[in-house]
């Protein structure tokens, strides 16, 4: 069970090798896991949408779509014919050749990163010696195709979510580069896959300073794909729909794809840095891959159904003056527990980190008017 | 085997030639904005190229900085400006002798050093691990490593005073 999907490659991989010749067959390995990841990925997105609403609705006293199929299970079929037969408009001052681009180059990084996420055992599409370096290079040019698609449209909501966009996620990109960097310390490797299997024993979640560059991590991850709380490039009641608000039909679906698909992949960074990756007793791998990083997504969705949008001052206020300091010293906090190692290393680990959050936490904190009593006249 | 080696040439004459015209259209699109996407181009292509000569961890970094970090901030000061209000400037003789020397120098330059470099692969194994990188920033290229890292922390210091507001 547990290398079920790897023995189904093979198993194809050898029907081809019957009657093709020997590069057929390597072309064909490669197709193979591209295809797939492919597919995944549209898949993944589709259903997240449904799931998506689903759990909102609960949360919100509704049950969600339930006349497609069974469950609402065919609603993202149905949605996916409506937003493809929908009209594409583009605007009359558009740029016409960034509305276009737009929204085609935003899908790719996307799916590119898909390609380093271990999905189980011998599972990972491409592992790379720099896996994790290629997952930040690669989420890193989305701000730039954000921007295209703000600056195409020639619309001043449109602007202004782009740039809100870039000047989110170069904040958030900085803690939560640094917040890996304790991992790399006790793993010494970049790999993804060498990665889950130095977490055998012990989940990183479960020392000190895993626990704080988990939450700094996923804060973070959250949002570079601009998800709620941090969903201030698309606010609603604020710049209508942010840098999208120009397109339409499938092209206002491929960003909507590109956001699920960079939640996924969030969540699954998450589970394969701190939380063990596809490492568990008796389910197969794929399958505690699978549930962890779904879990992850139900607390995404968790945090929009319950937490109001952050203000720009706030926003930018956690990144710089909370989340980079502890970052910075939760790196200081790994390298002495991984230095002293054993219970003294795990206490001052623990010791520094609990100080520091308490002292940046007081610190942080923001202004309260006293609260004034009213004397009223008799 | 040869047929795939084939297939794999083929993509790294196209992505030489990819990151070619892009450079081309950086020089010459009248739309700065273009021209920044086709800079963004150019970038992305050398990293295409360091990952075919083996160089992950080059072509990694080169696509962080330079079209995550540093292409952004291009675009973002081209975004506040005003493209229809920039005229694009006729340049005088003078400034196009200027430039002509200035590019025949820079490029007898790196023709000099282009040929001077012997072009043979590396015997044994030559792709570079990581943490390789790490211990010989960490001993041999300490003195560098440091250097630098002085020079950015005066850049940050240097930023927070000329973004600091005056006290009134």
């Amino acid at each position: 069970m547990d290398q079920l999907f790897v023995n189904l490659k093979n198993m194809a991989l050898h029907l081809i090798g019957v009657f093709a010749p020997d590069w057929l067959v390597s072309l064909s390995s490669i197709l193979i896991s591209v295809g797939a990841m492919t597919f995944l990925g549209i898949f993944i997105m589709m259903y997240l949408t449904l799931m998506e609403r689903k759990v909102i609705g609960r949360m919100q006293n509704r049950i969600g779509p339930n006349r497609v199929g069974k469950w609402g299970l065919l609603q993202p079929v149905a949605d996916a014919i409506k937003m493809l037969t929908k009209e594409d408009i583009v605007p009359e001052p558009a740029d016409r050749l960034l509305h276009f681009l737009a929204p085609v180059m935003i899908v790719i990084p996307a799916l590119l990163i898909f390609a380093v996420i271990p999905f189980g055992r011998n599972m990972t599409a491409l592992d790379l010696n720099v896996g994790l370096l290629y997952f930040f290079a690669m989420s890193s040019t989305t701000t730039m195709v954000i921007f295209m698609a703000g600056w195409g449209s020639r619309n001043k909501y449109a602007s202004l979510g782009g740039m809100r966009s870039v000047a989110q996620m170069i904040s958030y990109e900085v803690p939560m580069v640094l917040s890996v960097v304790p991992v790399l310390l006790s793993v010494g490797s970049l790999s993804t896959g060498k990665i889950v299997e130095a977490q055998a024993d012990l989940w990183f979640v479960l020392t000190p300073w895993g626990f704080f560059a988990c939450v700094i991590f996923f804060l973070c991850g959250v949002a570079e794909c601009n998800r709620s709380p941090f969903d201030l490039p698309e606010a609603e009641s604020e710049i209508v729909a942010g840098f999208h608000t120009e397109f339409s039909g499938m092209k206002f679906a491929l960003f909507y794809m590109a956001e699920f698909m960079n939640a996924f992949s969030i969540a699954a960074l998450t589970a394969t840095l701190f939380l063990g990756g596809w490492q568990g007793p008796l389910l197969p791998s794929w399958l505690w891959f699978i549930l962890k990083t779904y879990s992850l997504l139900f607390v995404m969705m968790w945090f929009r159904g319950t937490l109001p949008r952050l203000r720009a001052d706030q926003m930018m206020g956690l990144a710089w003056k909370f989340l980079l300091p502890l970052a910075l010293v939760n790196i200081l906090a790994a390298g002495l527990h991984l230095y002293l190692g054993g219970p003294a290393g795990f206490a001052s680990a623990l010791i520094i980190l609990l100080g520091s959050f308490m002292g940046l936490s007081k610190v942080n904190r923001s202004y309260v008017p006293e609260k004034r009593e009213y004397v009223l006249a008799d | 085997m040869e047929s795939l080696q084939v297939l794999v040439k083929a993509g790294i004459y196209i992505l030489m030639a990819a990151g070619s015209l892009a450079a081309i259209g950086a020089v010459f699109f009248p739309n700065l904005f273009y021209a920044g996407l086709s800079l963004a181009g150019v970038l992305i292509c050398v990293a295409g190229i360091y990952l075919s000569a083996g160089a992950d961890f080059l072509a990694m970094v080169q696509i962080l900085i330079y079209v995550g970090a540093v292409m952004t901030l291009i675009i973002y000061a081209i975004m506040l400006t005003n493209i229809e209000e920039i005229k694009v400037s006729h340049l005088g003789i003078k400034q196009i002798l200027l430039s002509i020397l200035a590019v025949s120098g820079f490029a007898v330059l790196t023709a000099s050093a282009i040929l001077s470099i012997d072009w043979r692969p590396l015997s044994g194994q030559n792709r570079l691990e990581v943490h390789e990188l790490g211990a010989a920033l960490m001993s041999r290229y300490i003195f560098p490593f440091e250097v630098l890292g002085i020079l950015l922390f005066a850049v940050l210091i240097g930023a927070i005073v000329i973004a600091r507001k005056d006290k009134v």
